[in-house]
């Protein structure tokens, strides 16, 4: 579904990314995991074109989208949940989830994928009305994905999606992402701080360090390996 | 005597025609107004004019332009050498009818607008790549180069500016100028098309993620902006009668950024309500002569400690989102 071909970024002089390559099958939810810094958020954002790479090759469903703008790659299908639960505050729910259709033309798409929000997302019906930035960072979350799947993507990419929630409500997000995965057929990619737990919600993993992958495999066995065990799951 | 404000209507397109014949109304009992207050009251519609489209460049879509003044200066010269170089030729050395002026002057006005549009697109693609301080630097540059630029085409009088310019300015346009800018901003931004402007200011990386094109936004917002500059700025040619660079300097675009400021970003109630305060201050003010701008600075000062949110702004709106 997506591939990753040594993908480098820099910020001016400073390199970001120094060569990451990565395959994603359709169906799979793949998390990057990592320490700040290590470059999590800029790959997300190289790969939906929010950054430019200075090299390598980004192909998603058997196409290149290296060099295509952000709204062109989100028209392909690839939702992107930006870190820090980015949604538009002075909008209400209702219009948040309407932009999330941006490119959306078919009203009874729109329409159906409006339901699956809600059925996905119940507390956000209950808040149509209310402005975003009124909500909890729980609920600003859920509408942040919910925003997200009314583009209705293929592959859906997410970004720290625990950062700044209260406990109660990471695992409920955390069963969300897997719901969206197993009842919906949505690919995804997760980037996540917490690698314990989104090693427990993954197929397979990635260990990002400094800009390189250092680490592969399928999630189960990497929450066995003692060397990551040492350096990202708290002994 | 203020212009409606659509908003609390839910039908803006009723509002507007209840506007402009309302408009009409004054218009036709205008002689007996006194003049004064008739200027007064000019110089308020086109404060109007200038803050309200401002205000979807800076307030709606989070852009802070500070060239806002060039964009004016295109509209003033462009509109003025049509009615000043077209206008003899076309109606006669007589002046022609009524109706003939009322036509080239529409004809200028729209070909001022037009102008001050394209001047904003040229403008707009280089610059609105930039953010915050460095797009206000690179506008307000802009600015100033298309006011040295007027001052130094000949034809178009230099840095004497161009005079005798016909008097087709009445209280009847510029209001009805005012409404159709009110009208044209608060539909815009309540469509559907028009809440990608709101998300861009609210939030770039969200906007783009979910596939808005937040470039073509900035600079639709940028060329609509200008576009009803150079009306004003037609307006105020055919107002004033004269106009030369000097009356378009930075001064004035800051004129019309703290009525934005001061109005509340993105309330358009509140930047008209701005507009109309801060055009009618210098003139109460009038009295305490050389104190004047004392007075005026210091009351905007205090309005700004006061009230940071802007002056009118009373629903309450969230800040930007937390990175």
């Amino acid at each position: 579904m997506l591939s990753v071909q040594n993908l480098e970024v820099s910020y001016g002089a400073i390199r970001a990314l120094g060569g990451v390559s990565f395959t994603i099958e359709a169906g799979r939810i793949v998390t990057l995991i990592g320490a700040n810094g290590a470059g999590k958020t800029t790959t997300l954002r190289t790969i939906s074109g929010l950054l430019r790479a200075k090299a390598g090759a980004i192909r998603f469903r058997d196409e290149d989208i290296t060099a295509l703008a952000p709204h062109r790659i989100v028209a392909r299908g690839l939702g992107h949940v930006p870190e820090g639960r980015m949604v538009f505050s002075n909008l209400t729910v209702d219009e948040n989830l309407a932009m999330g259709a941006y490119l959306q033309r078919d009203p009874a798409r729109i329409a159906r994928n409006r339901e699956y929000v809600f059925s996905v997302f119940p507390r956000l019906k209950e808040r149509l009305g209310q402005a975003a930035g009124t909500l909890s960072g729980g609920e600003q979350q859920m509408l942040a994905i919910g925003r997200a799947l009314m583009g209705d993507p293929k592959l859906l990419m997410l970004d720290e999606p625990s950062l700044g929630i209260a406990p109660k409500l990471i695992s409920t997000i955390f069963e969300k992402i897997v719901e969206i995965n197993r009842h919906h057929g949505i690919t995804i990619l997760l980037v996540e701080q917490n690698a314990n737990l989104a090693l427990e919600i993954s197929h397979d993993a990635y260990v990002l360090e400094t800009g390189r992958i250092v680490m592969q495999g399928p999630s189960h066995d990497l929450r066995a390996n003692p060397e990551l065990k040492a350096a990202y799951l708290g002994g | 005597m203020t212009a409606p404000a659509p908003t609390r209507y839910p039908r803006p397109h009723v509002a507007l025609l209840a506007a402009l014949a309302v408009f009409y109304g004054v218009f036709a009992v205008s002689d007996r107004i006194d003049p004064y207050y008739l200027d007064v009251l000019v110089g308020v519609g086109i404060s109007i004019t200038l803050a309200v489209s401002l205000n979807l460049v800076n307030g709606f879509t989070g852009q802070f332009s500070l060239g806002h003044a060039g964009f004016m200066a295109v509209g003033a010269y462009l509109s003025s050498a049509v009615t000043l170089f077209l206008g003899p030729r076309l109606l006669g050395e007589e002046g022609g009818s009524a109706f003939g002026q009322g036509a080239l002057f529409l004809a200028a006005l729209v070909t001022g607008g037009l102008s001050a549009a394209v001047a904003g697109l040229l403008v707009g693609v280089p610059s609105l790549r930039l953010k915050g301080d460095y797009l206000a630097l690179v506008t307000l540059g802009f600015g100033e180069i298309i006011r040295v630029i007027f001052m130094n085409i000949e034809p178009l009088g230099g840095a004497l500016g161009l005079n005798g310019i016909p008097a087709y300015t009445n209280i009847f346009w510029v209001l009805a100028v005012a409404a159709v800018t009110i009208f044209t901003v608060h539909c815009l931004v309540h469509s559907t098309y028009g809440r990608g402007f709101i998300a861009t200011q609210d939030d770039e990386i969200a906007a783009e993620a979910i596939g808005i094109n937040t470039t073509r936004y900035k600079i639709v917002a940028f060329v609509i902006g200008a576009f009803f500059a150079g009306v004003a700025g037609g307006l105020y040619g055919h107002f004033k009668q004269t106009i030369s660079p000097a009356g378009f300097d930075f001064n004035r675009s800051i004129e019309i950024v703290v009525m934005v400021i001061l109005g509340g970003m993105g309330n358009t109630v509140g930047v008209i309500l701005a507009a109309i305060l801060l055009t009618l201050l210098p003139e109460v003010l009038r009295s305490v002569a050389e104190y004047r701008m004392i007075l005026y600075s210091f009351l905007l000062i205090v309005l700004m400690i006061a009230r940071p949110q802007g002056l009118f702004n009373f629903k309450y709106r969230f800040g930007r989102a937390k990175s």
